[in-house]
């Protein structure tokens, strides 16, 4: 067996400084450091204050584009939105993004479900009372088969596509078979507009609310988040949520994270999330552990920036000469 | 004849406080903790970068604990409220403006050398970990700001199998994590760096080739002061 001799502590030449000391006022150090920066801060403060857009509502959504809230509406209900193909943490219809063999996102299971039919659609329309044409047009849906909810929902769906705007921001369709699809939508954008949705989506049961998962999957769905952040510089080809709203840094050191998005295959990807997760984790271990790998731990040896952070150190010991 | 004095001495007894205050001040003892000197090779504005990004994140924490204390939807009603998250805003950009020069800073000077590393590395953790904490003030902001980013971020995190029990788009686990377990973290790490640093010094310069013996580290301009070390 072999054993390691280990080094002794006096034999490396960086661990104790041998030479000259002066005076230095660490508290003092502090103290002036914290007042610079304190100036600094609040000058920023004075002449950039910070950025406060407020937040979109699904009321604000209906009533400014009903045809973007019904067709996402009708995707949530026939299942094929973003959220009700997402798989987990959300739901068990897709399997997520994996890398080679590793299935993290599928392992780690559905902690959040979500039924995109019946919580945004189904349940929302269930708790509204006195309209016994709702009431028999949710009864017919729930009682049909899946194919001829299926066939009622991709009418209906077609026909946004040629939708117009009714009177009182409703949505406008030709007649076709939609069967008890077109009363239900009809039914939840009124709800929408009323600022009822957006109430009846937070998740949790109790009095207070702190989870706005449902919701903001829901508006995610639609395009009302994506036409304001493009408007706003902040989409994924734009160097996404890097940025912020307004002319503000943003969170600038996220630019690392947000460079792979922007080049391939992580830009045409579908597994681009995990395959960014992974560079990252890789590049972020490599970077705390910078002093153990070679060559790398060599650089600053290599490449002379040490002279200019220690010159006045070299002249004085060139001095010395 | 004595029978006490034929019986081995009793081992002293050493209780584990007094083994933590023994350690602790042989590590720090106060010359090192609060030194009022420093080797001569500390002469560079780089060095301002390390004291630059700790007052940074004083200022951060002194202005994010008025906002805790008003509660999260303060800042959007009154303008004393907008204010206080204008200077958590712009200490946290400071923030990580000074740490970034700081890391390059100490890259160059290889800083870990001389039994540096756990000091390099706590460092380093500090930043890795203010990435995530930074997060999930952004998200906890209730603007829309907040909406689009947790929106985004949320796949990075799911497909990654964290958000499993990181929810972006949760405020009010977000808002835990912002406003105490990730500072915490991040705090609990600047304090161990700063501890490392006090023990341990700041690094030495490289020695120069050796063109000639005066180069050497062991040659320095100005007779030594045993026992202190910055």
């Amino acid at each position: 067996m072999i054993f390691r001799r280990r080094r002794p502590a006096d034999a490396d030449p960086y661990r104790e400084w041998k030479g000259g000391y002066r005076s230095y006022d660490l508290v003092k150090e502090f103290s002036i450091a914290l007042g610079v920066v304190t100036l600094i801060t609040l000058l920023l403060t004075i002449l950039f204050s910070s950025p406060d857009e407020k937040p979109s509502t699904i009321k604000q959504w209906s009533r400014s584009d009903p045809i973007d809230f019904v067709t996402t509406a009708v995707s949530e209900l026939d299942g094929t939105s973003g959220t009700a193909t997402y798989g987990p943490p959300y739901n068990h219809n897709g399997s997520g993004q994996h890398e080679w063999f590793i299935y993290l996102q599928k392992w780690l299971g559905v902690s959040h479900p979500i039924n995109t039919a019946r919580d945004y659609v189904l349940a929302p329309l269930s708790s509204i009372t006195g309209e016994p044409q709702l009431k028999s047009a949710l009864s017919s849906y729930e009682h049909a088969s899946a194919k001829q909810q299926g066939a009622w929902t991709t009418a209906y769906s077609n026909a946004l596509g040629k939708a117009k705007l009714g009177p009182g921001d409703s949505v406008s369709v030709t007649p076709g078979a939609y069967g008890p699809v077109r009363t239900m939508m009809g039914s939840l954008l009124t709800l929408a507009q009323a600022g009822g949705l957006d109430g009846a989506l937070l998740t949790s049961r109790q009095f207070y609310q702190t989870d706005y998962t449902e919701p903001l999957l829901f508006m995610a769905d639609g395009s009302v988040l994506a036409n304001r952040a493009q408007t706003e510089h902040l989409l994924g080809n734009q160097w996404g949520m890097m940025n912020e709203t307004g002319s503000y840094p943003g969170q600038s050191w996220l630019w690392l994270y947000t460079f792979w998005y922007q080049i391939k295959p992580f830009s045409t990807s579908a597994n681009a999330d995990i395959l960014v997760m992974t560079v990252m984790g890789v590049f972020s271990l490599a970077f705390i552990l910078v002093p153990l790998i070679p060559v790398i731990n060599k650089i600053p040896r290599w490449i002379p920036i040490y002279k200019l952070i220690w010159r006045d150190h070299y002249r004085a010991l060139a001095r010395g000469n | 004849m004595s029978l006490v004095a034929d019986r081995p001495p009793k081992r002293k007894q050493r209780s584990w406080t007094a083994a933590v205050r023994e350690r602790a001040v042989a590590a720090w003892p106060p010359e090192k903790l609060l030194a009022d000197k420093q080797p001569s090779y500390v002469s560079s504005w780089i060095y301002v970068f390390g004291v630059l990004s700790l007052a940074a994140l004083a200022v951060c924490i002194l202005s994010g604990l008025v906002l805790t204390l008003k509660g999260p939807s303060w800042w959007h009603d009154t303008g004393v409220g907008l204010f206080f998250n204008s200077l958590h805003l712009w200490s946290v950009e400071l923030f990580f403006f000074f740490m970034v020069i700081h890391l390059w800073g100490k890259f160059w000077m290889a800083a870990w050398r001389g039994n540096r590393v756990r000091t390099w590395i706590t460092g380093a953790l500090a930043f890795v970990v203010s990435i995530p904490t930074a997060l999930t003030g952004y998200v906890s902001q209730q603007n829309f700001d907040s909406q689009w980013i947790s929106t985004q971020a949320k796949d990075a995190m799911n497909s990654a199998g964290v958000g499993a029990f990181f929810n972006l788009t949760n405020f009010g686990q977000m808002y835990s994590y912002h406003v105490l377990l990730l500072p915490g973290a991040v705090i609990l790490l600047v304090i161990g760096h700063i501890l490392l640093v006090r023990k341990h010094g700041v690094v030495p310069p490289f020695e120069l080739e050796q063109k000639s013996p005066q180069t050497s580290l062991a040659t320095q301009p100005t007779e030594p002061e045993p026992g202190v070390q910055a």
